[in-house]
């Protein structure tokens, strides 16, 4: 019957549709495959670092270790967020070769809590740090408010942006910049403190990672942003309407890296050691980054505060993040709930 | 053995696997969505529950948790309310008017359930962001939740209310009409009585989707303390570790959801115009995959 | 409705309606393609063609590939359970089927985060076995298999209860087994209605993002999907990525509406 012929052909149609799009899916399934696999030697890297550095490594980095010959063959696969969570994530299960974060503490997460990093992580070249940055003001073209330090932020009357300090590293290393200045004043731990209290009330908005904050602020939130050189040189280089200072006085950012212990050898440590090689730490310098190695730093593009300080005039991260940024009991978490701000994110 | 089954249970009779075959069926069917669906679920209300009820409710009070679920909450409902008319202004357009490019207009309805959320996103931030063509800056605001909640939900009353229109008999709206009644009187008392099943369920369907809604949020409202909504809360707080706060506030949008479901399922009972189904107690979705604009087509070859 | 007052109710209800439509629907869709080739046809091109960008791509279709046949055959033997076997539980799987619905892609995240997580109930389980879920592609075919669940069993079951049981009892009669009834006489009276819903799944795993997010942890190259990739390309001041990226989703999309309209018209002849 022609019913029965009709119903044949179509059905058969059908079959050959669903045949097609199978075999399209495994043939791109198995391209795929096979060209991002690391192949003959080498191995599979997996990066994780926190928000702003992705580009320099997915874009620069990565690409010239590559060209190395004890890079060829390497593969990576990159994740990066907030310092704080990606931490988390590690230690939550997430694959990790190459972890770089913002601040030691969540480096020292890793070997608390997961034992998944040496506990002598400290004693790699230049203490561990990959680069280095410093916290900047970020401001609208032309400076309509004129901010020049983190004193301004007290008695001017502006909206801040800010990450999160229970995410983000960036935002510890913002408050520790508003508290070391207070302190090289001269002032009492508990007006420094007020400081910070200060700046947090003026504070708008909260993201969760320095590149969300920066985000926030070109979208047009607040009148000025606190963040690292780097990403302030990232925006100005992206078109964005914006311009930093450096203030005279403000805290040095010291970023460590490391090798996990289940990392692929001898690749991991070879990548290490191409950060930290001159080449590898003038591709930081082209992307904002101040080098690790002081000879290579540019005062030019890197101005000098005069007043350049470091986390370790207040005992180093463990005994900071212990004081200032416990969930509980921290002096900021204090502050923060004081405001009605989530401590945790 | 088959025909002597279907011949003796003639009210139910059509494929019936063999006995065995269909407890092994039901089986199959029960694992595979206590596995996908029930454990996982499970296990999230475990994990809220961990630090007992206190915890529970620390977690669910804590000030930005009700900032952001108030937030969630308002924006659905104006939402809805917004959607639930102009859902029935283009349905009632589809089926009742005709223009040129209607047949096209009645397929680009469904672009929100097709297109994913986080390309909704980023487009609303182009078009209605800082660098908007056209001016309006409401990125990173609370009228960009609403935004972004208003296209995610957009085809839930239309593809609700449009079938009940074009079910329905004209003749009670001719007879006011040659009454004197007016258009609205008509619209009033005839017709939107009856499509007040399609469209409750569509809202409610619509409200749902609004409470849970994430990809289309996420950019352009962005998770700036006032314009987070829940589901953006929830992901801050996984993300910092918080597993417990986390599922506490899913659990509490689970249990919305549940509501709606079974409200949805009321409504369906209520106004159940489909004997078919109410037959056999299932729900209907607003969804079906019948065309809307013409009726008629033959009947297939069989 | 010849009345004047009728023709300009009409010219308004359709002014309000088509201009909502406008200003909601086909601005954004409209701009997605303007911003994407804004620059021309290269950068957007580049980034898609990037080893991640390529390789997202891949991702979503396998994505597509796994979990559309699994919900498919579910999907219709669910159906012809539901359907032919009167049964008292049927309302409660019905209901089950029904909650992907209406929960949040991020509680769907989460809660497959507990089970398979480090501290979960079935994760250090399976860890041990060798088999990740989390950060890794099962975990991810697990979630866009959740969250597409509902569409062929709700599409189908209708058109299983339009077409009644005669044809299958003839056959039953005639000699035909269980097997031989189902594909010769179920299946191509249903196919239309199986097909919209295998299009509705497809189109619901391309665009999956909240739950694939929380599972995958959006490692690039590895469990980035394509609209992972656009948000990563957004946050990294790619515009250009992000844009490119979503105008092939777009595309996709467009074909599943054009999809979905054949197959609509198809059903109901």
């Amino acid at each position: 019957m022609r019913n029965a012929r009709k119903v044949t052909r179509r059905r058969s149609v059908n079959a050959a549709i669903l045949a097609a799009l199978f075999a399209l899916a495994a043939v791109i399934a198995g391209c795929g495959s096979s060209s991002g696999s690391g192949s003959s030697g080498g191995g599979k890297l997996d990066v994780v670092g926190y928000s702003t550095p992705e580009s320099v490594y997915q874009e620069d980095l990565e690409p010239a270790f590559e060209k190395t010959s004890a890079g060829s063959g390497v593969s990576f696969s990159n994740s990066f967020g907030a310092s704080g969570d990606q931490s988390r994530a590690v230690v939550a299960g997430q694959p990790a070769s190459v972890v770089h974060f913002s601040q030691a503490g969540d480096m020292e997460r890793l070997v608390e809590e997961g034992e998944l990093v040496a506990k002598d992580w400290e004693k790699q070249p230049h203490g561990g740090i990959a680069t280095d940055s410093v916290v900047v003001l970020v401001v609208r073209k032309g400076n309509p408010q004129g901010i020049q330090t983190f004193d301004d932020l007290q008695s001017k009357d502006v909206g801040i942006v800010t990450p999160n300090p229970f995410s983000s590293g960036s935002a510890r290393w913002n408050i520790m910049a508003v508290y070391g200045t207070a302190i090289n004043e001269g002032k009492s731990s508990a007006q420094a403190l007020e400081a910070v209290k200060t700046v947090l009330e003026k504070t708008k908005a909260q993201p969760g990672s320095a590149r969300d904050a920066l985000a926030a602020f070109t979208q047009g939130e607040g009148d000025v942003l606190l963040s690292y050189e780097n990403e302030a040189i990232k925006a100005e280089n992206e078109g964005e309407d914006i311009e930093y200072i450096v203030p005279p006085s403000t805290i040095l950012i010291e970023t460590p890296i490391a090798v996990t212990k289940d990392a692929p050898e001898p690749a991991a440590e070879a990548f290490l050691k191409f950060i930290w090689s001159d080449e590898g730490q003038e591709i930081w310098a082209e992307n904002g980054y101040r080098p690790v190695n002081p000879k290579l730093v540019d005062t030019k593009q890197f101005p000098t505060p005069k007043e350049l300080f470091k986390i370790s005039q207040f005992g180093g991260w463990g005994k900071v993040n212990e004081e200032f940024f416990d969930d509980e009991a921290g002096s900021v978490a204090k502050i923060e709930g004081e405001l009605g701000v989530s401590t945790s994110g | 053995m088959e025909a002597h089954s279907a011949t003796a249970s003639a009210t139910r009779a059509g494929i019936r696997l063999p006995w065995v075959g269909a407890g092994l069926g039901r089986g199959t069917v029960v694992l595979y969505l206590s596995l996908i669906v029930l454990l996982p679920l499970a296990a999230l209300v475990s994990q809220s529950f961990e630090g007992g009820l206190s915890t529970f409710w620390t977690q669910v009070t804590s000030p930005q948790a009700v900032r952001s679920l108030e937030l969630t909450v308002v924006a659905s409902l104006i939402v809805v309310a917004i959607n639930a008319v102009f859902g029935t202004v283009i349905a009632w357009i589809l089926v009742r008017d005709d223009f040129p490019g209607k047949a096209a207009v009645n397929a680009v309805i469904d672009l929100p359930f097709a297109l994913p959320t986080i390309v909704a996103s980023l487009t609303l931030l182009a078009l209605y962001g800082h660098e908007s063509p056209v001016g309006i800056d409401i990125g990173l605001t609370r009228t960009a939740v609403v935004v972004a909640l208003l296209f995610v939900t957009l085809p839930f009353v239309v593809r609700a209310v449009q079938p009940l229109l074009i079910e329905m008999d004209r003749e009670m709206e001719e007879a006011a009409a040659s009454l004197g009644a007016s258009g609205f009187t008509v619209f009033r008392r005839i017709i939107f009585p009856n499509l007040l099943p399609g469209l409750a369920a569509g809202v409610a369907l619509a409200f749902a989707r609004a409470l849970g809604e994430f990809g289309s949020v996420l950019i352009f409202a962005g998770g700036l303390p006032d314009t987070q909504v829940s589901s953006v809360f929830i992901r801050t707080q996984i993300e910092s570790g918080n597993d417990t706060g986390a599922a506490a506030v899913s659990v509490v949008l689970l249990v919305a959801s549940l509501l709606l479901l079974a409200v949805i399922g009321l409504i369906q009972r209520w106004g159940n115009r489909h004997e078919r189904s109410a037959a056999a107690g299932l729900t209907v979705m607003p969804m079906s995959g019948e065309d809307f604009t013409e009726k008629g087509g033959e009947d297939g070859d069989r | 409705m010849g009345t004047a007052s009728g023709t300009r109710s009409r010219w308004g209800l359709r002014t309000l309606g088509l201009g909502y439509l406008a200003l909601l629907l086909l601005a954004p869709l409209v701009m997605i393609f303007y911003k994407t080739f804004e620059n021309g046809l290269a950068p957007p091109l580049e980034a898609i063609t990037s080893a991640d960008g390529l390789h997202a791509l891949q991702l979503s279709l396998l994505m597509v590939a796994i979990a559309v046949p699994l919900n498919t055959i579910f999907g219709v033997g669910c159906a012809l359970l539901l359907v032919r076997h009167k049964w008292k539980g049927n309302s409660v799987i019905d209901a089950v089927i029904n909650l992907p619905f209406a929960i949040s892609p991020v509680v769907i995240g989460l809660s497959l985060f507990l089970l398979y997580g480090t501290k979960g109930w079935l994760g250090p389980t399976l860890s041990e076995a060798g088999i990740e879920i989390l950060f890794s592609v099962p975990g991810m075919v697990i979630a866009s298999v959740f969250v597409s669940l509902p569409f062929v069993v709700r599409e189908t079951v209708p058109v299983l209860q339009e077409i009644g049981t005669e044809q299958e009892q003839a056959a039953s009669t005639l000699g035909a087994n269980a097997w031989q009834t189902f594909w010769r006489v179920t299946l191509p009276a249903i196919r239309w209605g199986v097909a919209y819903g295998v299009v509705l799944t497809t189109a619901r795993v391309l665009g999956e993002f909240g739950a694939v997010s929380i599972v995958s942890g959006s490692r690039s190259g590895e469990t980035e999907t394509l609209p992972l990739f656009v948000q990563k390309q957004f946050d990294n001041f790619n515009t250009a990525g992000a844009y490119g990226a979503s105008v092939l989703l777009a595309v996709l999309a467009l074909t599943t509406l054009l999809a979905m309209n054949v197959l609509k018209r198809k059903e109901d002849a």
